[in-house]
């Protein structure tokens, strides 16, 4: 079997998905002939026509609203977003209403939808390009999110986006879309949309990151091992609903905590992990949990985007410092 | 100084229709469907609608009801819409519909109950396919673009029946991007779905010369690549017999349509308002002397097909009608409040459990 990448396993995805269910529709800017930017639709089009792979006119608005409608008609729209620096548009309407669809109508009509964007930096692209701004979406009831970290978990976690029943935002790591290969076998089975995945057992410390992080956050893993330190590495994959339980048993082993994304601190994903950990697993901490982050800062143009990115030596330096705490010094 | 010469590249017209005018006397041949039984009942309709919007704002002022938008003035619209699509058609609507939603079948206890707080009131038992009623300004116009592709595409892919998207947005809604991108995206894709625009001249204090410099709402059709019209929307006939021809066309792959149906707010923006702050005076007089219930009912009497008696009969019939209505909607148990995290997700998640619990606890 053929090993493959990151973006083409959400083609393999997609593809599988089309054949399978003829509710299933993909649409967006260029995805048609020219199989998307990123050509996470390369082939699609010839493969199940123009009338189930689409392209749109330019308009991010409409990109987000029309799949309300096909979707409460019973269709399973796939709608791609160029670039998630370019959703913003379609906000209304998956907040708004894709979110709200079947709580308003008390069930009568429900909106099973996948909105794609490719996210994060580190492609030297040009401003606007290169956001991580997931728990903005993640802050809305009646939304999932969902961010996959390898081709495998591409694969399987978009399937059970696009059988879920519900609006899923699934954001895309565009760092890492051809960064490993991997044998994904085409064999239709979905991953659950509410499991954390334990990328590596350890027992000094938990390690929780996704998206293209989890590479860093892995290197830095391994490099602790080098000095002895087991880090437990967890991806929690689908950030809304969040199993925080399979973080809390992590605890359990390790009594220490860091967070790590590239999205800015205030407000981000990790806040919430901090919270939580705090709400049920106080009395496991041996040090305050440490989040590993972007600045609170605008995404600066590429050739400081590396300086913005949490690097490698930023997680073991913070994993250093739940392990020395308290500090005699600092005491 | 040399003026270059250029050569007219496109040119168009932008027609209005009309079959009664301001005093009730047909300006043409009646359209075949406006037989005596059909036109008393688009009467029935609009008198009902007005006789519900009436009760709802007196329901508000004695807090029996939350912030109501009332349709005084524009119930022709309403029912005009309405009565022009098939059950089996899908309407989107804004909020200010009670004439289109009683033709769909949406119950008056459905109506009171939306804007009494209560979500269960847009479960509509009648219209199952029909989209709630849709709050944030003009959005509802790209879901019907959305649904009218759906049914586009079950009848291309799986053969069912064609069927047609009708939606309807106010003149402020026409300024949005939305009502842009919707109707773009109608013409490209040649969808079968009819807009239809209120235009009641205000968006709350607003007034249409404010809201866009173009002649007419209809002719912003045109650059989209359809056809726009516009219609007497004081006119049941004439908004009826519009969306119908358009609503023809869109069944037969024809694609898309505009319709800008024009007449007056006579009423408050909502029961919040006080369109008294704004509205000159001598505008609502004149207003009311074009009003739609009253310009059908003139002609029907003029033509010997309503008399006092039938309308003493009908006001009977509606005030039982209301009064049914009222008392379902004060005898309609409370929801649960575990209701909100019920159609949250189809299922709801684990990590929702614990604020259910605590929630069903209180
Ligand atoms: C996107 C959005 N902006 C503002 C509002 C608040 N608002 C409610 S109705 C309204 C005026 C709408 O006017 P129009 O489109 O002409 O419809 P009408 O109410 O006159 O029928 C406004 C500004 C809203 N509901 N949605
Ligand atoms: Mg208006």
């Amino acid at each position: 079997m053929a090993e493959i990448t990151l973006v083409e396993a959400v083609t393999q995805a997609l593809a599988h998905e089309l054949q399978a269910d003829p509710t299933v529709l993909v649409y967006g800017q260029d995805i048609g002939v020219n199989g998307g930017v990123f050509r996470a639709t390369d082939g699609l089009q010839q493969r199940f026509g123009a009338k189930r792979v689409l392209d749109t006119p330019l308009a991010e608005n409409m990109i987000g609203g029309i799949a309300v409608g096909m979707a409460a008609m019973g269709l399973r729209p796939v709608a791609e977003f160029q670039f998630m620096g370019f959703i913003y548009p379609g906000l209304d309407h998956i907040l708004s209403h894709a979110a709200r669809f079947r709580n308003r109508t008390r069930g009568r009509l429900s909106c099973p939808i996948v909105y794609r964007a490719p996210y994060g930096g580190g492609i030297h692209a040009p401003e606007h390009h290169s956001e991580s701004t997931e728990a903005m979406f993640a802050h809305i009831p009646g939304l999932r999110v969902v961010v996959p970290s390898s081709p495998a978990r591409a694969y399987g976690l978009l399937l059970a986006a696009i059988r879920d029943p519900d609006p899923v935002v699934f954001l895309e790591p565009k760092r890492i879309y051809r960064a490993v290969r991997q044998e994904v076998p085409d064999s239709g089975e979905a991953l659950p949309l509410d499991r954390c995945f334990i990328l590596r057992e350890g027992t000094d410390v938990t390690l929780i990151a996704w998206g293209a992080s989890l590479k860093e956050t892995l290197q830095a893993a391994d490099k602790l091992a080098e000095e002895g330190i087991e880090a437990e590495v967890i991806d929690p994959a689908t950030l809304k609903p969040l199993d925080i339980h399979a973080i809390i048993d992590s605890l359990e082993k390790t009594h220490r905590c860091v967070v790590v994304h590239e999205a800015a601190r205030f407000c981000g994903l990790g806040a919430e992990v901090v919270a939580q950990i705090n709400d049920y697993a106080f009395d496991l901490l041996e040090a305050p949990v440490q989040r590993v982050t972007g600045y609170d800062t605008v995404m600066p143009y590429y050739r400081l985007e590396n300086s913005y990115l949490p690097g490698v030596g930023q997680i073991v330096s913070a994993v250093q410092e739940t392990l020395d705490y308290p500090a005699g010094d600092r005491r | 100084m040399h003026k270059p010469r250029m050569h007219l590249l496109a040119s168009f017209d932008i027609a209005r229709l009309q079959y009664l005018d301001e005093q009730a006397r047909p300006t043409q041949e009646l359209p075949d469907f406006a037989t005596p039984d059909t036109l008393q009942a688009l009467y029935r309709q609009m008198a009902l609608a007005r006789l519900v919007d009436d009760r709802a704002v007196k329901l508000q002022r004695t807090g029996q009801l939350g912030t109501y938008p009332s349709s005084l003035g524009q119930e022709a619209i309403g029912v005009g819409v309405g009565g022009a699509l098939e059950k089996d058609d899908v309407y989107c609507p804004y909020y200010r519909e009670t004439g289109a939603l009683l033709e769909r079948g949406v119950e008056i206890e459905e109506i009171l109950a939306i804007w009494g707080g209560d979500e269960r009131g847009q479960d509509f038992q009648h219209a199952p396919h029909d989209l709630p009623l849709c709050i944030p300004i003009a959005t509802q116009l790209l879901h019907a673009a959305g649904v009218a592709f759906a049914l586009k595409y079950k009848r291309e892919q799986f053969d069912e029946p064609p069927r047609v998207a009708v939606t309807c947005a106010g003149d402020g809604a026409t300024s949005r991007g939305d009502f842009f991108e919707a109707m773009n995206l109608a013409a490209v894709w040649r969808l079968p779905v009819v807009f239809v625009v209120n235009n009641n001249q205000w968006a709350i204090s607003v007034p249409r010369a404010a809201q866009t410099a173009s002649k007419t709402i209809a002719q912003k059709a045109i650059a989209a690549g359809m056809p726009g019209l516009q219609v007497d929307g004081n006119d049941v006939i004439a908004v009826r017999a519009a969306v119908a021809d358009a609503v023809a066309r869109a069944r037969n792959g024809e694609g898309p349509a505009l319709i800008e149906a024009t007449c007056y707010r006579l009423c408050d923006h909502t029961t919040a308002d006080d369109a008294g702050r704004y509205q000159p005076k001598e505008e609502v007089r004149a207003a009311w002397q074009c009003e739609p219930l009253a310009r059908l009912g003139n002609y029907l009497r003029g033509a010997g097909l309503w008399s006092d008696e039938q309308e003493e009969e009908l006001q009977r019939e509606l005030a039982e009608v209301l009064e049914l209505a009222l008392q379902g909607f004060a005898e309609r148990p409370a929801d649960m409040n575990t209701a909100m995290f019920d159609h949250l997700y189809a299922r709801l998640p684990e990590a929702l459990l614990e604020q259910y619990d605590q929630l069903a606890g209180q």
